[in-house]
Order: C-alpha cells, then sequence, then structure tokens
C-alpha cells in the first residue's frame, strides 16, 4: 500500500440508496498517477437499478486502484486511493473529505449521474421500476435503511396479530391504505423500526402487486346489485376446470407484469412447405398445421433465447432456465381452455409434432388428458386464429414467463422489391407477451423478429440448425 | 314524502356525538344530510345527560374539595351555601349554551334536522315518528347513532322519584343526606363523588371484587385511598337484590359476599350498573344488519353493517362506549361512504375517568403487551417526585409508560392524579406516532408541569431521570 495517514485519500462506494447492496463494476475510467478532481467520474458501475458514473469524493493523484471491471462491491468498500497532496485543493480540506464514507450527494436532487439506460450500447438496462404513480412531495430519505429482525415466531393466533400495534403514525397509516398498502408488512426503516412515508413507496415500488389490502376492499364495489330488479336471471355455477381458470389467470394478471408486443410474419413461404409436406403428416396420422410448424419453430427460438424459457423465482432473486422445451398448448374445449402440454419439441420433427399435437388436441376435447399431460410447460402458444381473432393480449401461463398467441393469417398486398409490384402474401398476426420483471421490451422484440424471419424463410431453421 | 334530489343523501339517526359530527362532516363532503332525533338540539345523552352536565358538577365538587384542604395551606373558608336550584341552573346553563351552539353549527353546516324517533322500513327508507305524525324519508345511507341507555336491572327497577339512574341524579332534583349507589363503574363514582362533596353520606355497592372493574388494580389503589375520606363506605362483593319504598326513603337489601342479607334504608338510591346499547326497536330486522348478543350493531372496520347502505357508530356499535371513540368513528364512516378506504384502526383510544384524582390511559398496558406476545416493559414515575403536585398539595398521582423492548417505542401509558385526563392527550399522540422513549426523554418540558412526569417516566427508562432514582438498566 502507498498510502499513508498524512497525504492519502480513499475514495469509497457510497451508500446508493433505495436499498442497494451492491454494485458490479463494468469499467474504471481513471488510471494509476492521474490527476483527478473532485466528482470526477472514476468508474462505472451497475446496480439493479441502473448504471452509474460514480463521481469521486476525493480530490488528487490516483495512486491505487482498488477494484477491477467485473468485481461485485458494496457501499463502504474502497474503490481507489489518491495521493491529496497532488490535488490542487486545499490540502487538510480535501484530506477529511477524501477518508469521511459519506454519501457524495446526500442531495438526492442531484445523485450520482445516473446514464440513462437506452444510451447503454444494448438497449437492455432499463430502469426497472419507475416510480410509482404517487402525489408530489416525494419525501426521500437519504439515511441509510436498518433493518430490523423480524418478530420472531409466536403461537399467535391472526386476530391477536392483527391488533398487535402498527408501528407507524395514522397519516402513514392512511396513506398506505390510500395507495393499497398492507402496512403489517411493511418493514420500518426508522429508529427502532418505524414504518414512515417513504417506507410504504418503497414496499409499493418493490412490490408491485398487493394482496387485497383494506384499502382495496374498500374501494372494490359492494356485493352486487339484485339484478332481477332489471330483468329475469339465470344463476349458473362455475365448472370446477371454469373456477381453476378464475384463480390462475388472476394470480397471473395480479403477479406478472404483461406486457404484449404486436408483430406479423409472412406465412406465404410456410403455407407452402405446409402444403407440400401436407400428406407426408397425414399418412403419420396427424395434421400438418401452421401451429404444428410453429411449435416448431418456436422451440428453436427459445434454444436461442434462453431468459425466454425459463421461470421467476422473485424471493431469491434468481431465473431459473429450463434446458428442455416444453410446449403448452392452449386448447379450446366444450368445457373451457385447457393447457396440455407436448414435451421436448426441440428435440422432435414437425411431423412427430404434428401428429402429437393432433393427438393431443383430440383427447382434450374429448376429456381424455391426465394430470400428467398439463405438467411441466415451459412456454405456451395459444392460437385464436381459427376464430378469426387477429391480434390479442394472451394471459401468461404463470410460472412460465411468456406466451405466443397466433392470430388468423390474411392474405394482404405486400410491396415487392424484387418484382416492383405489389404481391399478395399470407401476413400471420403474432402476439407475444413476456413478464417485464424478466425480459424487456428489446429482449421481446428480438424474440420476435428471430421467429418471423424464421417463418419468412423457413431455411433458415435449416441451416441455422 | 321526502324524496332525495340529485344529491347522495345521508340520514344520521341519533344526534351526539357520533351522530352530529357524522352529520357535519357528511355535509362538508357535500352529502345531503337529515340528522334525527327525539331532543330539540343536536347533543345527545354527552351534552344533555352525561358528559357534559357531569363535568359541570364536577367541576364545583372540586371547588368544594379544595375550599376545604384550603386550612391545611393556611386559608379557612367558612363550609359552603349550596343553593341546589342556582347550582342545577348553572348546570343547565352550560348544557344549553353547548346545544344552542350546536343548533347553530347544524344550521351553518345545511343539516337538516328532524325531531323523532327513527324506525327503519327498509335498506333506503326509514319514517320518522313525532307526535302522531310519520314523515317517511328515503335515504342512499343511514348512520345509525342512537347511542346507549343506562340499564336497570329488573330486581332494582322501582316506580320510585328516589331511585335514580344517571340521567336522573343529573337532574340534582336536591342534596339527600344519603346515597347508596349501586356500582362502582366509572358513572357510579363520578356522580357518587359529586353528591359526596356537596353534602351527601354516600355509600357504594360493588358486587364484583374491586371497583373499577378492568382498570389497573395499582391506579385505582391510589383513588381507592382518596375515596375512603370522602365516601361512608365501600363495600365490595356486595350486592343488593330487592329496593322498596319506605317512609322517607328506600329499603335496600344489601347482600354481601358470605350471602348474608342486611336491610338499609337511604334517602336516594342511585343504580349505575351500566350502559346497554340502543339497537332494539329501530327497525333494523326489516334489513340484513346483525345484532349480536349484547345488544351492539355488528359492523366492520368502517363501521358499514351488513347491509351495506347502513352503517353504525358509538356505543350502539360497541365498545368502549366512549363520546370520542363515537366521533372518530363518524369520520370513518362518512369517509366510507363518499368512497374513501377509510378504517377505524386506532392504536390508542383514551378512556378517563373523572373521579378525583382522574384516571386515564391509552394504548396497551403490560399485561396487554403479554397477551400479544410482545416484550414490554413498563416505567412510572410517581408525582410524590414531581414539584407542581406537591407544590398544589396533590401528589397522589403517577404517570407510567409501557414501551416494548427492542424498538422503544411506546405502547401506552397510564396516569392517576389530578388532571390526568388532560396529560393522557401527550400519551396518545406518543403512542399514534410511534414515539419512542427517547423522544418523550429528550423532548423538553416546561417546569414545573404535571407532563414534565410523562418526560421523567421516560427517563425512568433509561434510567437517569432526575428525580427519581431507579435501578433499570
Amino acid at each position: 500500500m502507498t498510502t499513508t495517514a498524512s497525504n492519502a485519500g480513499l475514495a469509497l462506494l457510497p451508500d446508493l440508496g433505495e436499498d442497494i447492496e451492491e454494485a458490479d463494476v463494468i469499467q474504471i475510467y481513471v488510471g494509476v498517477g492521474e490527476l483527478i478532481a473532485l466528482e470526477q467520474a472514476i468508474i462505472e458501475i451497475e446496480t439493479e437499478k441502473a448504471t452509474i458514473d460514480l463521481p469521486s469524493s476525493v480530490a488528487g493523484n490516483v495512486t491505487e486502484i482498488h477494484v477491477r471491471a467485473g468485481d461485485t462491491i458494496r457501499p463502504g468498500d474502497p474503490v481507489l486511493s489518491v495521493d491529496v497532496d497532488a490535488g490542487s485543493g486545499s490540502n487538510s480540506a480535501s484530506n477529511s473529505a477524501a477518508v469521511a464514507p459519506a454519501t457524495p450527494t446526500p442531495n438526492r436532487a442531484a445523485p450520482p449521474q445516473l446514464t440513462p439506460a437506452a444510451e447503454a450500447d444494448s438497449g437492455q438496462m432499463m430502469p426497472l421500476s419507475p416510480d410509482p404513480p404517487l402525489p408530489s412531495a416525494e419525501e426521500d430519505h437519504p439515511a441509510p435503511i436498518l433493518h430490523v429482525p423480524a418478530a420472531a415466531p409466536s403461537p399467535l393466533l391472526e386476530s391477536d396479530l392483527e391488533s398487535r400495534p402498527v408501528f407507524a403514525s395514522p397519516s402513514v397509516r392512511r396513506f398506505a391504505r390510500e395507495i393499497g398498502v398492507e402496512i403489517r408488512s411493511v418493514r420500518g426503516s426508522g429508529p427502532g423500526g418505524r414504518i414512515d412515508q417513504g417506507d410504504i413507496k418503497r414496499h409499493s415500488r418493490e412490490t408491485p402487486i398487493q394482496a387485497p389490502s383494506l384499502g382495496h376492499t374498500a374501494l372494490l364495489p359492494g356485493p352486487l346489485p339484485d339484478f332481477s330488479e332489471f330483468g329475469a336471471v339465470e344463476r349458473v355455477p362455475m365448472s370446477r376446470l371454469r373456477r381453476t381458470i378464475k384463480r390462475n389467470m388472476a394470480v397471473s394478471w395480479h403477479e406478472v407484469p404483461h406486457v404484449t408486443l404486436f408483430h406479423t410474419a409472412d406465412v406465404t413461404e410456410l403455407e407452402q412447405v405446409r402444403r407440400d409436406y401436407r400428406g407426408r403428416a397425414e399418412q403419420a396420422g396427424g395434421r400438418l398445421t401452421i401451429t404444428a410448424i410453429l411449435l416448431k419453430i418456436t422451440a428453436a427460438a427459445l434454444k436461442a433465447h434462453p431468459h425466454v424459457n425459463s421461470s421467476l423465482d422473485a424471493e431469491n432473486n434468481e431465473l431459473v432456465l429450463k434446458r428442455y422445451v416444453n410446449l403448452g398448448v392452449a386448447v379450446d374445449t366444450p368445457r373451457g381452455l385447457v393447457v396440455p402440454v407436448i414435451r421436448d419439441v426441440d428435440e422432435k420433427n414437425i411431423i412427430q409434432i404434428s401428429v402429437e399435437l393432433t393427438d393431443i388436441s383430440e383427447r382434450a376435447r374429448s376429456g381424455d388428458l391426465g394430470l400428467q399431460d398439463f405438467r411441466g410447460s415451459s412456454f405456451t402458444v395459444t392460437n385464436l386464429g381459427g376464430m378469426g381473432t387477429g391480434h390479442f393480449t394472451p394471459i401468461i401461463h404463470h410460472p412460465n414467463t411468456a406466451i405466443l398467441g397466433l392470430g388468423r393469417a390474411e392474405r394482404r398486398p405486400i410491396w415487392s422489391d424484387a418484382l416492383d409490384n405489389w404481391e399478395p402474401r399470407s401476413i400471420l398476426p403474432l402476439s407475444f407477451t413476456f413478464d417485464h420483471r424478466v425480459m424487456d421490451g428489446a429482449d421481446g422484440a428480438r424474440f420476435m423478429t428471430w421467429i418471423a424471419d424464421v417463418i419468412r424463410q423457413p431455411l433458415v431453421l435449416a441451416l441455422g440448425s | 314524502m321526502v324524496s332525495g334530489g340529485d344529491k347522495f343523501r345521508l340520514v344520521v339517526l341519533g344526534a351526539g356525538p357520533g351522530g352530529y359530527p357524522a352529520a357535519f362532516h357528511a355535509a362538508e363532503r357535500g352529502l345531503e344530510v337529515t340528522l334525527v332525533d327525539t331532543r330539540a338540539q343536536p347533543g345527545g345523552v354527552c351534552l344533555y345527560e352525561g358528559c357534559i352536565p357531569s363535568k359541570a358538577f364536577l367541576h364545583v365538587a372540586k371547588l368544594i374539595r379544595e375550599a376545604r384542604h384550603a386550612s391545611d395551606w393556611g386559608v379557612t373558608f367558612g363550609d359552603p351555601t349550596i343553593d341546589v336550584d342556582a347550582l342545577r341552573d348553572w348546570k343547565d346553563g352550560v348544557v344549553r349554551k353547548m346545544t344552542n351552539g350546536l343548533g347553530l353549527l347544524r344550521r351553518q353546516h345545511s343539516v337538516q334536522y328532524q325531531q323523532g324517533y327513527g324506525r327503519i322500513r327498509d335498506a333506503g327508507q326509514l319514517n320518522i315518528e313525532s307526535n302522531a305524525e310519520v314523515l317517511p324519508i328515503d335515504f342512499d345511507a343511514l348512520i345509525v347513532a342512537t347511542g346507549s341507555t343506562p340499564s336497570v336491572p329488573r330486581s332494582l327497577q322501582l316506580e320510585s322519584d328516589r331511585v335514580m339512574d344517571s340521567t336522573d341524579a343529573l337532574e340534582l332534583k336536591d342534596i339527600p343526606r344519603s346515597l347508596l349507589v349501586v356500582g362502582g363503574g366509572y358513572i357510579g363514582l363520578e356522580l357518587g363523588t359529586v353528591y359526596a362533596e356537596l353534602g351527601t353520606e354516600v355509600t357504594v355497592v360493588e358486587a364484583l371484587p374491586e371497583i373499577l372493574s378492568g382498570v389497573e388494580r395499582d391506579l385505582v389503589r391510589i383513588l381507592e385511598r382518596s375515596l375512603r375520606s370522602r365516601l361512608k363506605a365501600t363495600h365490595v362483593n356486595t350486592s343488593v337484590s330487592s329496593l322498596e319504598e319506605v317512609e322517607g326513603g328506600i329499603a335496600a337489601v344489601i347482600v354481601d359476599q358470605d350471602g348474608a342479607e342486611r336491610t338499609e334504608v337511604y334517602e336516594r338510591v342511585l343504580v349505575a350498573t351500566g350502559r346497554r346499547p340502543n339497537s332494539a326497536g329501530l327497525g333494523l330486522e326489516r334489513t340484513q344488519a346483525q345484532i349480536d348478543d349484547r345488544g351492539f350493531i355488528v359492523t366492520d372496520q368502517q363501521r358499514r353493517t351488513a347491509e351495506p347502505s347502513i352503517f353504525a357508530i358509538g356505543d350502539v356499535a360497541g365498545e368502549p362506549m366512549l363520546a370520542h371513540k363515537a366521533t372518530a368513528e363518524a369520520s370513518v364512516a362518512v369517509e366510507a361512504i363518499v368512497g374513501e378506504p377509510s378504517a377505524f384502526r386506532p392504536l390508542a383510544v383514551p378512556a378517563v375517568i373523572f373521579t378525583d384524582p382522574e384516571i386515564a390511559w391509552c394504548g396497551l398496558t403490560q399485561s396487554d403487551a403479554s397477551a400479544l406476545d410482545i416484550e414490554a416493559t413498563t416505567v412510572s414515575f410517581p408525582w410524590a417526585a414531581l414539584g407542581r403536585a406537591t407544590a398544589s398539595g396533590r401528589n397522589d398521582g403517577l404517570t407510567r409508560l409501557v414501551i416494548e423492548e427492542g424498538s422503544d417505542r411506546v405502547l401506552g401509558m397510564q396516569v392517576v392524579g389530578p388532571g390526568a385526563g388532560e396529560l393522557i392527550g401527550e400519551g396518545v399522540l406518543a403512542v399514534e406516532l410511534g414515539a419512542r422513549a427517547s423522544d418523550l426523554a429528550e423532548s423538553i418540558h416546561a417546569h414545573p408541569t404535571l407532563n414534565e412526569s410523562i418526560m421523567e417516566a421516560a427517563q425512568v427508562f433509561f434510567g437517569h431521570s432526575p428525580h427519581y432514582l431507579t435501578r433499570r438498566r
């Protein structure tokens, strides 16, 4: 170490706020021997929220760099040492400033420069969580967040727990009710674990979907009106399947931030391939449909984009990437929607897939599927084209993280540069819904483009694989 | 037939400290409000025959008591001469001033007032019955705030002027030579001490083993010391099995804990055995609203009954039967009606017993905390160490805080002493805001005041109160 007590300064990774516990070093902007100024950007770091150019808390000559690109560092870790005497500023002032592990910009109006994610090369660095839609009066608090250990488990009844006093003032409790946060699940950052308004906001940000809380309940309309007042009605009990769908859809809708991308694919060539090989599929006992071919293409797309073929373990902050491609296929039956699974689609050829799809669809309609036939899907394909639907917004089959919806292909005039004229082409509407916690718009768009390219030129698939 | 215009129409049944604030609040929110009560003006039991008139008398009682004590301090007054009519007029004047004030506020809020008895017809209509007239009125929402009534056991119901409930006692028809108070709860003790200071020989009987059942014993003991010199006798584990009008008074058959009966004659008897909710006869049975086995209307956290258009607040909606609880519920119900996510979830509802000394508390006691499996510590500051209390000749008091271990937050406060009811407000604020012991200990309290005792109790928690040596920590 070249640092000494009298003339050395140390730049530390400051508290980054927002509960950020660590950051990855992307690149180092400065070198040993370089003269740096206060607030000069010294390294680029990436946190869960954004990439940040870290400003120096010290000025002087860099004597040692304590981090390397790729390191994961935590607030308080040393970043670099400087010889403050070399700096142009007052020695004593910069010296003391240098060793203080202070937050560089306690004024949150001017935080460490946040690099807008869109500028990052891949476009994948969009800040994950926009602020919740709250009234102005932003009350951020720069104080470090104290984590209070959760209360020891006790044999208390739920009603007893309910009657335990909430550690928050009436105005904070009201705020929580108003934005629909169950305050008992909020961890307080204040002294002794007191919950303040900032804690409610943070909780709301971090857990975007609440279990229905009192606030929500209060805002829900009361019981259904007596419809018989307006005319005759009939009450039909929901089937077990309908009730399952009801629950699953609600869970997915509440749990997953859905984004749907609309895309189109030119299936003219694919239609030709389908007609050419239809006979072979029929001989094998299957029907060669656009769905069957698209299952194959989707499987290849998933192999090329493994994070789409995943589940989110939100509790452990891990993404579970599936090495297998089991495709759930949404089938409309007289009893309602079911999603049987075709396994290892990536390892099967299109003829095998069409046979299996024909079989499973028929058995689904006749109610002849076992529990095993529904388990283990890693991605879902749903086709509403048969009923004339174009684009739509499919809901993710949780715990999958994405679903592909196929619409009805239409003949449309498309300009052909080769022919220098309009040309009739079959255009298939594709609707791709993904879990925005797992991937971003650009990821989804790349996945769709990949599929559309393959559909347009089926040969690509053969060449690619 | 009165029927609603374009506006959302709210009817509030009962104009006590739950009903009138609800009506005013709703009117401020733009609702068309009709307030219904049997009395000429808003105010309810609280103003007409409860909180306010009893405090007027308690104020006089305190004056008499202090004048008597003044001889200890070197100032001797003669025995007081009490003009009962003038005293009653003064009390009535207080009540009139307050209720007329409410009547004015009611008009300023453009709240319609219907004097009469409300009887619910269905979930959207009720009749207001006054004399022979019946006025049907439609509502979009109804708040039932009909309060409670003194409940007199059947065995003690006697058609006699000399047997009083709390309402009659506040009429102050005369100052009897002797008074038997049946029931050692807060109403019996507050009114009993008023009569005692006015010169009546007061005997209190309580069927349970302690007076003020449910209040922490060590607080009550400080009050008991003071009551001993003022009441002729206090008998616990004792009941009254019957009352009979006799020459010059009421003969009461008193049964002690061994079952032995004796008959004693008192000039008057005050039956203060509790209050029951006014939920019967309102027509609630014609709606989906439910009434529990104690007569309380069952509501959710927003004070909505099982009938979505009907709310209930105050004494009729459950314990504690306290005016300020009713007022707080009024806001909750009105906000629920206008669609806000309100909820009645206080951490601290203060309770005050206006005896002398007063007893007041809020939040959790040590045993409440234990029941909830919360580790808590109780710290006390005795008023014997409090300059202001001693300088006023009244250091029979104690200020106590219940503090959660670990977080140091204030969970509850209990105070006994003259003026305890004024001090408890700080405790409520501390509990509701989630103050920690250090917040109270380090907030400067004026010297010399009684509220210093709160700061010092918090300092006791840290083991360094300047005026009280402890060995904690």
